[in-house]
């Protein structure tokens, strides 16, 4: 069988290389996506089986049963599925942007910039009685400033006639620490209760998820994630180096701010209503090379499956595991992300 | 053979910061021939090939490409009529053969239209011309450096433009690969008509490619021409800083440069 497609229609005014493997890792990839949705859903105190959580979704069920998908579980699942998307996506254009495979959302400091922003956020809005003076419902605005803030602040210390990939990864690091440092001196000095709310936000949880948060989450990262796929061939060039991509006429340093802004856009998102879930855009875009190989139109589609696997996998383990204790879905990410990232770096090692 | 110029330069002088690398120059670089530029390390001859790439933006002056202002075309514009193949650039892990010299064609592509017939037609007829079909599936990382370097050719070709510039297209390659590469290019010249700019840091290949040689030497040109006019023992003096003796090659009658040193001399009575 021929391992490439040729994709053309409307008189070659849309015409795509497909690659047949590539395409066969996304069918199972999304049936993989539907199984582990389902199962979730039918997961918990009640268990539910998988042929009356597709009888929910299509109006059955009982009562009951309607009332703990549509109102607890599904919320929480859906918002799972799209941070896991945002991570991997971002953190794919990041790692090709950057040409590092070890370049991540956490690396360069823009998950950080929402840890302090959400740390300050409660220090800043709280009482002498620990009571927020305002809704926690503009925590995740918050997150998602400091999230932009920080993506702002390293490009523009990275500018120098444009920005390099190696200043933009250096100059993150340095911005990430800081973040590091500034939260855990807020954290010092405020009050306990505050500093293990802050705490179980940076490890990263979808606890809590409502419709609300579905209905921004869900259009906002979709949308970005065309965005995306649209520039993905930006990033293949991009990943070439800046004399290649210069060569073959790409405007390397405006495709760059928009890949930026696109991956923090999506970033923002994450943390906004999930937290610092670590590792995921790290892991998920290089388990998605490790199936379809390193052109993004295959990579990105992969890795926003692999990523949204992840991260409703880690919940589901992190709010049954131990059950009724609710483990933060972050923890599993890095309990599964740490030795991956170990184990990238021991492979890579003698290569 | 030549039709009037492909590149010229016009009073361009090129800086790192506030060192002058190149000063004022002018230069006509020739169409459908193969020009060569040479010079000792650092002389700028990499960054005056940048710059006519349009990778380094000039202190003042410019570069016109067939004619025209490179700085007032499109980049997309130049893309189409010339390529650059840097010195010794780096594929991303698990990146095919196939998929890199794609990345040729990005100049001629939309994000709806990325694999035209016409895509798929340039995309093979430069794996053939270099010799890539067989792997076209294996991964750039996968091969050796040789194959390596002919993938990357393939990208340039792919871009299907009159003019190919390349930064020491044979920098760390074992000499049968050297030649094999230079063959190459030698026969694109040959048989299609593509001017071909390079950097080269073998004399003698350079001697036996090139139609045109540059020398490099003091933020100028020192000379320019058919190496067979320019090359002789004053030049290499004077642009290498090295003596030598300049004979000519038994196997082409091209100049063939023999440095002076040290070394082992086995001749009987004549050493140095």
């Amino acid at each position: 069988m021929k391992k490439y497609y040729n994709m053309r229609l409307f008189g070659e005014k849309v015409s795509f290389l497909i690659d047949r493997r590539a395409l066969m890792v996304f069918l199972i990839l999304t049936a993989s996506v539907a199984g582990v949705f389902i199962i979730s859903t039918g997961t918990g105190e009640m268990k539910i089986s998988p042929l009356k959580v597709l009888q929910v979704f299509f109006g059955g069920g009982s009562d009951m049963e309607r009332l703990v998908i549509q109102s607890f579980r599904l919320p929480r699942i859906i918002v799972a599925l799209m941070v896991g998307i945002a991570l991997a996506v971002a953190g794919g254009i990041l790692q090709g942007m950057i040409r590092n495979p070890l370049a991540s959302p956490d690396i360069i400091g823009i998950t950080g910039g929402a840890s302090v922003a959400v740390v300050g956020f409660l220090a800043l809005f709280s009482d002498e009685n620990n009571a927020l003076t305002v809704s926690i419902n503009w925590m995740p605005l918050a997150a998602f400033a400091g999230a932009a803030i920080v993506a702002f602040l390293v490009y523009f210390l990275a500018y120098k006639d444009g920005v390099s990939p190696i200043r933009l990864v250096l100059i993150g690091i340095g911005i990430a620490s800081l973040m590091k440092a500034l939260t855990t001196l807020m954290m010092v000095f405020g009050p306990i209760y505050q500093a293990s709310q802050a705490n179980i936000w940076i490890t990263g949880t979808v606890y809590g998820s409502n419709w609300g948060n579905v209905a921004i989450l869900v259009p906002w990262t979709l949308i970005l994630l065309i965005v995306a796929f649209i520039l993905a061939r930006n990033v293949n060039i991009q990943e070439l180096g800046d004399d290649i991509a210069t060569g073959v006429g790409s405007t390397v340093q405006k495709y760059r701010f928009l890949l930026l802004m696109v991956s923090t856009a999506l970033i923002g998102g994450a943390v906004a209503f999930a937290g610092g879930i670590g590792f995921v855009g790290l892991m998920a875009p290089h388990m998605a090379r490790r199936l379809v190989g390193s052109a993004f139109g295959a990579l990105l589609p992969a890795s926003a499956l692999i990523g949204g696997i992840l991260v409703m996998a880690a919940d589901l383990i992190g709010r049954t595991l131990f059950s009724p204790l609710e483990i933060p879905a972050g923890v599993f990410t890095a309990s599964i992300g740490a030795p991956y990232f170990i184990y990238l770096l021991f492979r890579t090692r003698n290569t | 053979m030549t039709a009037g110029q492909a590149i010229a330069t016009k009073d361009l002088t090129l800086s790192y910061g506030d060192t002058i690398i190149i000063n004022e120059l002018n230069l006509e670089i020739p169409k459908g021939e193969i020009t060569v530029f040479i010079g000792g390390n650092g002389c700028g001859k990499s960054t005056l090939l940048r710059s006519i790439a349009r990778l380094l933006k000039p202190k003042s002056g410019g570069v016109l490409l067939e004619g025209e202002a490179i700085a007032r075309l499109s980049t997309k514009d130049v893309a189409r009529k010339m390529a650059i193949l840097p010195q010794s650039p780096a594929a991303p892990e698990g990146l095919t053969v196939l998929q890199l010299v794609k990345q040729g064609r990005y100049p001629y592509q939309t994000w709806l239209k990325q694999w035209s017939t016409e895509d798929e037609l340039k995309v093979r007829n430069a794996l053939k011309a270099t010799g890539m079909e067989g792997l076209k599936d294996r991964t750039v990382d996968s091969l050796s450096g040789g194959q390596r370097q002919r993938a990357w050719i393939a990208m340039t070709l792919a871009q299907d433009t009159d003019t190919i510039l390349l930064d020491e297209p044979t920098t760390y390659l074992d000499m049968t690969h050297q030649i094999e590469i230079l063959d190459l290019l030698f026969e694109l010249n040959e048989k299609e008509q593509r001017t071909i700019v390079m950097v080269l840091h073998d004399l003698n290949l350079a001697c036996r490619y090139a139609h045109n040689i540059v020398a490099i030497k003091d933020q100028k040109v020192f000379a320019q021409g058919k190496p067979e006019h320019v090359i002789n023992c004053g030049l290499v003096k004077n642009v290498f800083g090295m003596d030598c003796e300049v004979t000519i090659d038994p196997l082409f009658g091209t100049p063939l440069c023999i440095p002076y040193g040290k070394g082992r001399c086995i001749l009987k009575g004549q050493g140095l």
